[in-house]
This record gives structure tokens, sequence and C-alpha cells, in this order.
């Protein structure tokens, strides 16, 4: 059974198509790039996944559950986590601050007696920061750090639900060219010990073709190409709508 | 190659940054994260409590009374300071502070029900059933749409007291001097032993929220502040933990009341008033959010400056209210609790 079911998905905005009749299915540990133009209606997909959005008509099944009517904080609770295109933390805190607030929503442990820097929770906390490299900013506060730090911070706190489905909303992107291939391969070394399907959107091609098991291709809101990498980017669709080979022949 | 990615980012970005910023934060003086710091935490609250005890006992008794005052008007403030840490104020808190003393008053005057503790314990208890209900609304709304409501509803709670003639109408009534445990308090005393009542129960109080700060559901509190969406999207629920956080406060407001009412032996609808609101808010922006101590002392300057403005500027002690708002709002933008606590402090 597919982890992620997604039939008939429709959303306009106006005269906008954002989804039209979007069917995917997605299966565990796959890792899924999302590409398009911008407006293609990928970071439109990953909102209605993640309940942000609710389709016009429709309906996504996560884990054998429909999720289309639910509240985003029930999906994440479900298993789904996501990341996001500006890292949303919180700057006035530190970086063990932000994963601890993670830990605590996750676990359900909001609680005025149980202390947030108790023992076992900065362990853990402490343990996903090592993974992704993030230990030696440990007590600087977030608003003061580098870009890829805080995307890598981002994914890292989506991380703490030990998702079954993490998405991934452009992690690369207002990442300087040197520290893209760096930035993902430290998330997927992260990441490589885990079940998680991942689904990240994205824009850079050489990102997609190392990273990427499968290619899910969206203009005006529709699927135009789906496959493995190196058979979905050669469609003439993906080169004429997403790449722009064509459109330059 | 994945080693380099941090490096590579600060090497790219660090040198923008100014250096406070980039700097480790500091963790905070005085955190209860473990049993340890727990029982640190409450040594230092009885230490409090003992010096503020033999102090009392060499004041003056309009210094005492004036502490007492302070010390009561300062959990109001202390549960203001709760919320402003969620990135709400509410200019309504009389609301709960009258419903607190108006408790106290009636228990001790229609059911002859005297002790002190109990009719402290009572009043926070009433205002937390009254604020319970509204705590789902009113955890919906920010800025200033949550303060013009809270604000909305202590003035009806006023206009409400205003006209109730049972419940003493624009006069109010007054509130005989109550027992502690069955012991009817000494006339030369009483003053002194209702100060250590209060004392107590802010000392405790303050321990208490700073236990409460320093938490699970404390820290998520400070991340809905800064970004609700990404609160919900780690699973946790942003409405729950405002209403929680304004149901705490009204509880802190209604012992706050009861304990004034309890020293000053009256009680009226002015405690509902939006001034008196309005003075509560003054103390918690006085205090900052990061320090529960603070709260106490920028509730005893602003009694401070009350009483001897009054006395040396009758009827303008507003302007010198305003003019040391002015003051520390330029120099001191973090509040009093600034000055001991370090930057980036939770």
């Amino acid at each position: 059974m597919a982890l992620l079911v997604a039939q008939g998905l429709n959303k306009r905005f106006g005269a906008v198509v954002a989804a039209a009749d979007i069917d995917v299915a997605i299966d565990s540990g796959e890792r899924v790039s999302l590409i398009g133009s911008n407006g293609a209606g990928k970071t439109t997909f990953v909102n209605m996944i993640t309940g942000y959005l609710k389709p016009d008509s429709g309906r996504i099944v996560f884990d054998g559950r429909d999720v289309t009517a639910l509240e985003p904080r029930a999906i994440t609770r479900l298993g789904v986590a996501r990341s996001f295109q500006i890292p949303q933390l919180y700057g006035d805190l530190s970086v063990l601050d932000n994963m601890l607030v993670a830990n605590a929503c996750h676990d359900q442990t909001l609680s005025f007696r149980l202390p947030a820097h108790r023992g076992d929770a900065v362990e853990r906390a402490e343990g996903l920061l090592e993974r992704f490299r993030l230990l030696e900013h440990r007590n600087r506060r977030v608003a003061g750090l580098p870009g890829g730090v805080r995307k890598l911070l981002d994914i890292a706190m989506a991380l703490t639900a030990a998702p079954k489905l993490l998405l991934l909303d452009e992690p690369t992107s207002g990442v300087s060219a040197d520290e893209k291939f760096p930035l993902m391969d430290t998330v997927m070394t992260a990441l490589a010990d885990d079940a998680t399907c991942v689904l990240f959107v994205e824009h850079d091609m050489e990102i997609v073709a190392r990273y990427a098991s499968r290619v899910v291709a969206f203009y005006a809101g529709r699927i135009v190409a789906d496959g493995m990498p190196r058979d979905a980017l050669a469609t003439d669709d993906v080169r004429r709508y997403v790449t722009g080979e064509l459109l330059a022949e | 190659m994945a080693a380099n990615v941090n490096d590579a980012a600060m090497t790219a970005d660090a040198p923008d940054l100014p250096p406070a910023v980039a700097a480790p934060l500091s963790p905070p003086a005085l955190v209860a994260g473990s049993a340890r710091g727990s029982v640190r935490l409450f040594a230092v609250a009885l230490g409090a409590f003992v010096l503020l005890a033999a102090c009392g006992w060499v004041f003056p008794r309009w210094l005492t009374f004036l502490l007492t005052m302070a010390a009561g008007n300062g959990l109001v403030s202390l549960g203001i300071v709760g919320l402003m840490r969620g990135g709400v104020v509410p200019f309504g808190q009389g609301m709960v502070f009258a419903a607190g003393g108006y408790a106290a008053a009636l228990l001790y005057n229609k059911l002859g029900f005297t002790d002190a503790i109990g009719l402290a314990l009572a009043g926070g208890v009433a205002a937390l059933l009254l604020a319970a209900p509204f705590a789902p609304l009113l955890s919906r709304y920010r800025g200033i749409f949550f303060a013009m409501l809270t604000l909305a509803l202590s003035m009806v709670a006023y206009g409400l007291l205003m006209k109730l003639d049972a419940l003493g109408g624009s006069d109010g009534f007054n509130v005989g001097r109550p027992t502690i445990l069955g012991w009817k308090l000494p006339d030369a005393h009483a003053g002194y032993i209702l100060y250590l009542l209060t004392i107590g129960v802010a000392t405790l109080a303050a321990a208490l929220m700073r236990t409460a700060f320093d938490s699970t559901r404390g820290l998520v509190t400070l991340a809905v502040r800064e970004n609700e969406l990404r609160v919900e999207y780690l699973g946790a629920s942003v409405r729950r933990a405002m209403a929680i956080n304004f149901v705490v406060a009204a509880f802190c407001g209604g012992l706050g009341g009861a304990l004034v009412v309890l020293s000053l032996g009256h009680i009226e609808p002015n405690f509902s008033y939006w001034t008196t609101s309005g003075e509560f808010v003054f103390v918690a922006i006085l205090a900052g959010w990061q320090s529960v101590v603070a709260v106490f002392v920028a509730s005893t300057v602003l009694e401070i400056v009350r009483s001897f403005s009054s006395a040396y500027f009758p009827n303008t002690w507003q302007l010198a209210l305003g003019i040391f708002l002015l003051f520390v709002i330029r120099f001191l933008p973090r509040g009093i609790g600034s000055i001991w606590t370090p930057r980036g402090s939770r």
C-alpha cells in the first residue's frame, strides 16, 4: 500500500489553477523531487498534503487514513513533517531551544512542571543536532546564524517527530552554490538510517538528478511527468516547461 | 564534503553579523531545569521571604503596607508577564483582580468564612472560573484585538459592579479582619501578619512562575510569540497554549485581588476599572518579561512613585508616572529585569 495517495486534487485561487486533477501515489522510502517553474503548483501540493490548504475537491490519504479535512497539527501527529522555503525558526531562541520546542510539541509533553532543559530532552536534541552537524551552534541565537545553518536546523526540527513522510520545500534555496551539495549531503546522510519518505521541492536539476529516486514535474497545476529522474527530466514537457531547454532551441 | 557545510556557511555570512548577535546565549542564572535547580530556586524564594519578613519587622507601618500592596498588585502583573511571553498583553486584568477581591469579600461577609489563606485561594479560583469560559474565545485573538477584548470584558464587569446594589454599588463595601488557621490576628500586628502572608504568597508564586517559564510549556509559549505557524506544524495547539496562559494569569490576578482586599479592608468597582488594568500593564512593561523578581520590584516602584507623587504633586502623580515610564522605555527597553538578566535569557 502506498504511503501517500492524492486522488483528483483540484485547487484554484480565483482564475489561477494551482492544482488540476492531481493523482499521485508515493511509497515509503522513496526520495521524490517535485519540480516545476514558479507558480506550477508544487508548494500548493505540499500545502494541501500538510493541511495548510484544503483542496477544492479530491482526496488525500496518508498511511491508509483520509487526511483531506485535517488541520496541520493533526496531520503532523500522524507522521507528516515539513520544512519551509524560508526557514520557520524561533530567532530569539538558541539552536538547542528550537530543538527542545520541537521535541516538546511532538512528544505532547507540554507541562508547567516538566523542565524544558531536562537531561533526556537535551540529550535527544543534541543527538539530532549532531546528525546535522549543528552541535557546535547549540547555544547560539538563531537570528544570528547563516542561511545554510538555518536551513539545516529547520529540517532537523521537522525530523524530531521521526516522521514517515518528510516534505522539504526548496531545501537549497537561498543557499550559496558552494553550499548546496554539502547541505543536501548532510540532510541525506542524516536520513540514511531512516525509512522516512522524502518529498523535496527543488529548482536545481543537478540536485534533483543526484538525490531523487523519482521526479514529479508540475506545470500549470498539472503533473506533466512522473518517473525516474533520467526519464522524467528527458521528457519534452519537462524540457519545455521546467528546464526551458526546448524554448532555448 | 558534508563537514564543510557549516564552515562554508559561517565563512560566507558570519562577517556580516553584529558580534552581539553571533555570540552564544548565556544560560539563565537560575533555571529550574533539574531537581537541584528547583531546590535552589525555592531556597532562594525562601531566603527572599525571610529577608523581606525581617525588613517588614523594622520598617515603619506605612512602608509595610505599601509593600503589601505592591506584592498583591504584583501578582496580577506576574500573570500579565506570563501572557506577554506568549506575545499578548491584556488590558483588562482589572476584571480578574476584582473577581478575586469580591469573591474573598463576599465569602467573608456573607458566609462568615474568615481564613485569610482560604480567602486568597478562593479569590484565585473565582477569577479562574470567571476567566475560563472566555479563554477559548480570547485565544483566537492577538495584538490590539486581544487587548481590547479583555478591556471590554473588564469594563462590562465594572458596569455590572457599579449597578449591583447587592455588591455595594459604586461605594463597594468593607471587609473585616481575617483570621489565619483559626487564629484571630492581634490589633498591633495584624498589618504585619497580612504583609507576611502576602509576601509569602508572592514569593511562592514567583518561584512557581519561574518554574513554569522554564518548563516545556513555558518554552513553547516563547515559541508561540515568535512563530505560531511553526508551532502548529510541530504538532502543538497554539490556541490551547494561549488559553491555558490566560487562565493561569486569571488565577494570579484573583489571588492578588483577594490579598489586596484583605489588607485594604475594602472593595469597590474601581478594582475593575480600565485605569487599574492599565497600572498592571504599566508594571509588567516596567518589569520586562524575563524576570519574575523584576515584576515585584516594578510594582514596588509604582507604589512608591504613586505615594510620593500624591504627597508632593497631588492630582498630577500620573505625570510623574508617565515621565518615569518614558525614561524606562528609552534606557531599559527590555524592562528593569534586563539590568540583571543577560541578553538572550529566557
